[in-house]
């Protein structure tokens, strides 16, 4: 689960992390209050779950409350890679000395946390020169370790000490936390040679969630979402026109590669798992027909152990039952292919002996 | 790296075992829905599952197959050294440990769910006890035509000289159907599991099989997420790899950030892109399929060029 940059600052503060004071606006009323209770200048940052937001014009600063208001609306109306904000942070300016970057991030292939830290901050840290990285067991960084870091990166004296002091706590919520990632870019060191976190961003294992009922209220799930989740499925909208339904996540990636490549615009990822029943396949196609730029669904699925024919047999139930009325083409792989090729005769469906061949009829047709 | 590991020794043994091609295997969860569906076509298989575990059901047994309460008396009575894992993913850890403190010496471990820290603990308290894990969330190990551990369908696969290795279970089947209908039956085809943390990674895959003589090519399925094949391809142009390998990688044209169904599927930056991985793999000398039905293609191709 990707924290959104107030909610991983909350948990900033609670770990002892300082971040600037501010408060989360849902309203322009709430605005000129907060910033009044800040003093100007402050600064305006669009919640987003998508990175590149100053790029984008999504972090405003503001001089005096005349440019409060039109740059709040400016930035609730701006969409940063088809994503809207959810919410405005209003932050307190802060006098910045230089900034830092660092960062927990789980080191799959080493099975450990990498430590990243850079005396260069508030970039893109894969565009970085210089950068230490140090590999961290799963539970937590060394006072020794962060010593070493900081002083790689030239940290001295009292920014050497906050820098320990700021590197430890954020350890301790990856590791209680269990957070895939902790990125703070950047932490601004201040006049005082203390660290601030400017920004936050922080994803959280989700197969862990079931141990941190405390982070629950921070999922931000669609409607569409939860229906799939509560199903057992994995769906990922995309912006394309052809939904994608198949059993296994690999294959209906494959899939939505294959139809990218004919020119095709895949419009959802519809994993629903390893249980290719009439009932699951029926409700695949329920939470698809909630998509209304869906053209066309196309159906992939490896079976062995399926029946198409029940395939089949849900298909025509969700015609019966008007849950969706756009074509849908098939490649089944399984028994009873004969009977399920019988079966759709008439309907809006039809079945392909290769997912190739499907492919190519669901491209033309949306096309 | 642990060379001695022989995951065929411990699947199939050698002729002169008594139980050549009937190693015992437990399954751990045998009643529950997963478990004993699986478990019946694991048997029909050819796999010797010779014991299944579910706390406070011993004693009983399911369609002839004793149940213990625990996995101590399982193993003292069958002396198995593999355990197939159908437990959920909050009990994965304890269960885990528990085949592990028992003398398990290879874990294949189907749920999905599992958190990151408990496969890593689990890894670590497994290499201690020189031991190792297939998965989590793995569709299993097929011998073809001699045994499986796991859920994958029978039909796509049949005995041959190609290794399969995958991080997804239904292009596992895919890609092995599309060989066995070339005529590349199949060695070992092991699923690496989508998670982010993999028990038998890539490499450690490869060195499984890296001196095993009738293996004579190896196809790798991976996807987007993570630097698996990254590695393996500085692995292979590294230690001179000396079989032929093909491989196919899924998700190209998935967003970045996007979990793409497996929780390891998915891309950061950079770190995890298609882009770096075909890159690499070009370098070393593997060819990429751009479908699954173009793997057997490259292979045979592959193949033609080491003849000549």
């Amino acid at each position: 689960m990707r924290l959104i940059e107030y909610q991983g600052k909350e948990l900033f503060v609670q770990y002892g992390i300082r971040v600037p004071a501010g408060f989360l606006l849902d309203s322009k009323d709430e605005a000129i209050e907060a910033a009044a209770k800040l003093g100007y200048p402050v600064v305006l940052k669009s919640q987003l779950t998508v990175g590149g937001r100053g790029k984008a014009g999504a972090i405003l600063k503001c001089n005096g409350e005349s440019e409060l208001l039109p740059k709040f609306d400016e930035l609730m109306k701006r969409e940063v890679k088809g994503e809207l904000p959810r919410g405005i942070l209003i932050e307190e300016m802060v006098d910045i000395k230089n900034e830092l970057y660092l960062s927990f991030f789980l080191n799959r292939s080493r099975r450990s946390y990498s430590l990243i830290v850079s005396a260069e901050g508030g970039i893109e840290i894969e565009s970085v020169g210089s950068k230490t990285i140090f590999d961290i067991p799963i539970d937590g960084l060394s006072s020794r370790v962060s010593q070493d870091a900081a002083r790689q990166v030239g940290l001295e004296g009292k920014t050497a000490a906050s820098f320990l002091d700021f590197s430890l706590k954020l350890s301790k919520l990856v590791v209680e936390k269990e957070a895939e990632l902790a990125e703070v870019n950047p932490a601004a060191v201040l006049n005082d040679d203390s660290l601030v976190a400017l920004d936050a961003k922080v994803v959280i294992d989700d197969n862990a969630m079931f141990r941190h009922p405390e982070l629950k209220k921070y999922e931000h799930v669609s409607e569409l979402e939860k229906q799939a989740e509560k199903s057992g499925f994995s769906l990922v909208e995309l912006d394309g026109n052809i939904a994608i339904i198949g059993n296994g996540a690999g294959l209906v990636m494959s899939t939505v590669d294959m139809v990218t490549d004919v020119g095709g615009k895949a419009g959802s990822f519809l994993d629903f798992g390893g249980r290719a029943t009439t009932e699951t396949i029926y409700e695949a196609l329920r939470v698809i027909s909630k998509i209304k730029r869906i053209k066309a669904i196309l159906v992939n699925l490896f079976g062995g152990i399926v029946k198409t024919n029940l395939v089949a047999q849900a298909i025509l139930d969700a015609y019966k039952d008007n849950l969706i009325d756009v074509p849908v083409y098939a490649r089944i792989s399984g028994a009873e292919s004969d009977k399920a090729r019988a079966m759709l005769r008439g309907s809006q469906a039809k079945l392909y002996d290769t997912v190739e061949d499907a492919i190519q009829a669901v491209a033309k047709k949306v096309s | 790296m642990n060379q001695e590991f022989d995951i065929f020794q411990l699947l199939v043994g050698s002729e002169e075992d008594e139980d050549y091609k009937r190693k015992p295997i437990i399954i751990q969860g045998i009643t529950g829905s997963f478990g004993s569906t699986h478990s019946r076509l694991m048997t029909a298989y050819g796999t010797n599952i010779v014991g299944g575990v579910t706390p406070g059901k011993g004693g009983q047994s399911f369609e002839g197959i004793p149940i213990f309460d625990n996995m101590a008396e399982a193993v003292k009575k069958t002396g198995a050294k593999v355990s197939g894992m159908f437990v959920p993913a909050p009990f994965f850890l304890s269960a885990a440990k528990e085949a592990l403190d028992n003398g398990i010496k290879l874990l294949v471990a189907v749920p999905e769910h599992v958190p990151i820290r408990d496969s890593i603990e689990v890894l670590d308290y497994a290499k201690k006890r020189g031991a190792r894990m297939v998965g989590p969330n793995t569709p299993g190990v097929i011998i073809p035509q001699v045994m499986k551990v796991g859920i994958m369908p029978a039909q796509p696969f049949k005995d041959g000289g190609t290794v399969v290795f995958s991080r997804s279970g239904t292009l596992m089947y895919e890609v092995s159907d599309n060989l066995t209908k070339a005529g590349f039956g199949q060695k070992l085809c092991l699923g690496i599991g989508g998670d982010p943390i993999n028990g038998i990674n890539l490499i450690e895959a490869f060195e499984l099989i890296r001196n095993i003589s009738d293996v004579q090519s190896v196809v790798v399925v991976g996807e987007i997420g993570g630097d698996a094949e990254e590695l393996l391809a500085d692995y292979l142009v590294e230690t001179n790899f000396p079989k032929p390998v093909v491989a196919y990688i899924a998700g190209r044209s998935a967003p970045k950030e996007k979990r793409m169904g497996h929780a390891g599927a998915i891309v950061y930056g950079n770190y995890g892109s298609a882009e770096s991985k075909f890159l690499k793999y070009e370098r070393a000398g593997v060819p990429v399929a751009k479908r699954p039905a173009e793997v057997p293609f490259l292979l045979a191709q592959k193949l033609d060029l080491r003849v000549r």
